[in-house]
């Protein structure tokens, strides 16, 4: 008994003593009341309501803590609410994850919500961290300064996204792709190319293809056209096996159907055969943002105009101006995620149909 | 021979020589201009097309090296020299390799452990879960200089730092099929473990773990490839003097093709001979397990 009651309210326990001990160790007064407040009202309640009010009393502590470590008023209790406030997000969290919204939407919207209030939580600590433990810049630097460095040098930052991205991984990925795509339409009406292609390509898939990048940059040079050509080969062998993998989906059963209806290979293929293949040509897609990426930075240490991300991350981090090191990978995050976000909400949107989706 | 058309031996062996053939092919077109421009400055006027293909085939710094320079090339490198020796290949391999495995296993132990938590937690589910995703949609690669960079300022040199990119890029396969792995069992199968009173532990043990071993496999069958990616990337910066990936950069640096190309080719046969010695140990645990026949 006494057992389980310790069990269901072990994080509320980790997180009353330091804020207990921490008002013997000068921590602010304020700041012990907002936590316990949070404390009370989370144990009590389980209304969605109830954990929105809790969730705004945590964020004004963190605020409350962020502005004393600004004016550089820390003292030991400090840390000691800091820790119990990460505890309450714990607990702040995992109540969220647990709300049941009788509005649909709404319920859909707490897929974003719990990570973002998660990653939220994250960048807060990192900040709290960084500014008061003075943590050297080239270690970390913590997130505002990184803002800060983002919004001073948005021009170096374009013109890298253009020549990264727009010069070099959009055309290397739609060649890639393309002509993987193309391709394994030809292989799958071919038993024989199946047979001898498909393990070369399954092999060529776990292979260091990266490795091609200093060839392709004596081949075509020093601007986008190598990086280009880096990313094509990258993204072309997980683009075939999946599209090849995709289009044997089909059963016989289906291709009776389609035959019944008296279709042409072409019909068959098209209304039938890709429609079914979109699971896996979407997975090979979404590896493939990554992989061009990768690919395209990879390719500029080994020599580029004196412009793009790979570029000025690794002339930087010779120099040891993190924050602009750290500025670049933020938008190269920024351009990684929205890519394959773009895709997966496609892939929603074409595959509404599949199993993958209504049964979650 | 019936059997060999009906197998894969043919049309693999057929679509291998196409490649060499397409490679042969290219050496020649690509070679063929400096070796022209080596005729006119010698003043040879009268050559044959033969002797032009045969002079594309032994140049010294060729544009695309033909593959039977690169096999001499890996020939020499591997077993007429010394595994001690700084030009031996098999001297550099043993360096990536090494940091290649230690990434790879720290990586799996972490997915491993990442899928529990996602499968018995759903706070970490829906918490942990979209940031893994979006963890791989940043070009890990791309930050390799820094993270070494930073971590020699700290003084941390040599294994890790390349460990700890091999890491990155394995965790999330196997974090990814595990968690698909441990909540393979059917609700017969779970009904079956709550009738007998199990408690979370031995649903774990003696229940998920065991029918999530083949997905364990799939997943690590990835994760080692990258993790030996990841190891050659980490060598890339900094210029760093021993491993595959550093022999590149010094195959760029001093326009060394052949060089670049064995190294290259070196490197795709460890990541072949690592992915199968996954999958003998799969087979063999998955006889063990009575899955296969």
């Amino acid at each position: 008994m006494l057992f389980n009651l310790f069990k269901n309210y072990y994080f509320y326990l980790l997180s009353l003593l330091p804020t207990i001990i921490s008002i013997f160790f000068e921590g602010s007064v304020s700041g012990f009341f907002l936590l316990i407040s949070f404390l009370l009202i989370s144990i009590f309640t389980k209304s969605a309501l109830g954990i929105i009010c809790s969730g705004l009393i945590l964020h004004g502590f963190v605020y409350y803590s962020l502005t004393s470590i600004y004016e550089a008023n820390i003292s030991v209790g400090l840390w000691f609410q800091v820790f119990a406030s990460w505890i309450s997000a714990i607990i702040f969290v995992s109540k969220l994850a647990f709300i049941r919204l009788k509005n649909d939407f709404l319920q859909k919207l707490m897929i974003l919500i719990v990570p973002f209030f998660f990653g939220l939580w994250v960048i807060l600590l990192w900040e709290i961290i960084c500014v008061g433990f003075n943590v050297p810049l080239l270690l970390l630097p913590a997130p505002s300064l990184i803002g800060v460095q983002i919004a001073n040098s948005l021009d170096i930052l374009y013109a890298d996204f253009y020549q990264t991205v727009i010069k070099a991984v959009i055309p290397g990925y739609i060649y890639g792709c393309g002509s993987a795509f193309i391709l394994s339409i030809f292989i799958d009406r071919s038993p024989f190319l199946q047979r001898g292609l498909l393990p070369i390509g399954n092999l060529m898939s776990v292979m260091p293809i990266v490795g091609i990048a200093p060839i392709m940059v004596m081949w075509f040079g020093f601007d986008w056209q190598s990086k280009a050509a880096v990313v094509t080969i990258m993204t072309f062998f997980p683009m075939l096996v999946n599209t090849v993998a995709g289009l044997q989906i089909a059963n016989n059963i289906d291709h009776d159907v389609m035959s019944t209806w008296g279709s042409s290979y072409w019909q068959s293929l098209l209304k039938m055969r890709l429609p079914k293949a979109l699971p896996l040509i979407f997975n090979g897609l979404k590896i493939n943002t990554t992989l061009a990426l990768i690919g395209a930075i990879v390719a500029e240490f080994f020599g580029t105009p004196i412009v793009g991300m790979g570029f000025r991350i690794s002339v930087e981090a010779q120099r040891m101006s993190f924050d602009l090191v750290w500025a670049e990978i933020t938008m190269a995050a920024i351009v990684g995620s929205t890519l394959y976000g773009f895709l997966a909400l496609l892939e929603r949107y074409l595959t509404f149909w599949h199993p993958s989706f209504h049964n979650r | 021979m019936k059997v060999l058309f009906s197998g894969s031996l043919i049309p693999i062996s057929t679509v291998l020589i196409f490649i060499f053939s397409i490679w042969y092919v290219g050496t020649i077109l690509l070679n063929s201009p400096f070796q022209k421009d080596v005729y006119k400055r010698k003043g040879v006027e009268n050559y044959t097309y033969s002797q032009l293909v045969k002079d594309t085939m032994s140049q010294k710094r060729p544009v695309l090296p033909p593959p039977h320079q690169v096999l001499i090339e890996l020939w020499n490198s591997t077993v007429n020299k010394k595994i001690t020796s700084k030009r031996s290949l098999v001297y550099h391999a043993g360096i990536t390799l090494s940091s290649t495995l230690l990434g790879f296993v720290i990586g799996s132990l972490l997915g491993i452990i990442l899928a529990v938590a996602i499968v018995y937690s759903r706070t970490c589910d829906m918490t942990l879960m979209p940031w893994i995703i979006t963890s791989q949609t940043i070009p890990i690669l791309a930050i390799a200089p820094m993270i070494i960079v930073v971590l020699s300022a700290l003084g941390i040199q040599g294994l890790l730092p390349k460990a700890f990119i091999s890491t990155y890029l394995s965790f999330f396969p196997v974090t990814i099929s595990m968690v698909k792995g441990l909540r393979s069992p059917e609700t017969i199968e779970l009904d079956m473990m709550k009738t007998w009173n199990a408690n979370g532990l031995q649903t774990l043990l003696r229940l998920r773990l065991p029918s999530s071993v083949p997905f364990l496999f799939a997943g690590m069958k990835i994760g080692i490839a990258a993790a030996l990616v990841g190891a050659i990337i980490g060598e890339l910066p900094t210029g760093a003097v021993s491993g595959l990936g550093a022999r590149m950069l010094q195959g760029s640096y001093y326009g060394q093709m052949v060089q670049i190309w064995s190294a290259l080719i070196f490197a795709s046969l460890i990541a072949a001979l690592l992915v199968t010695m996954i999958d003998v140990i799969r087979l063999s645990t998955l006889k063990r397990f009575g899955q296969l026949n």
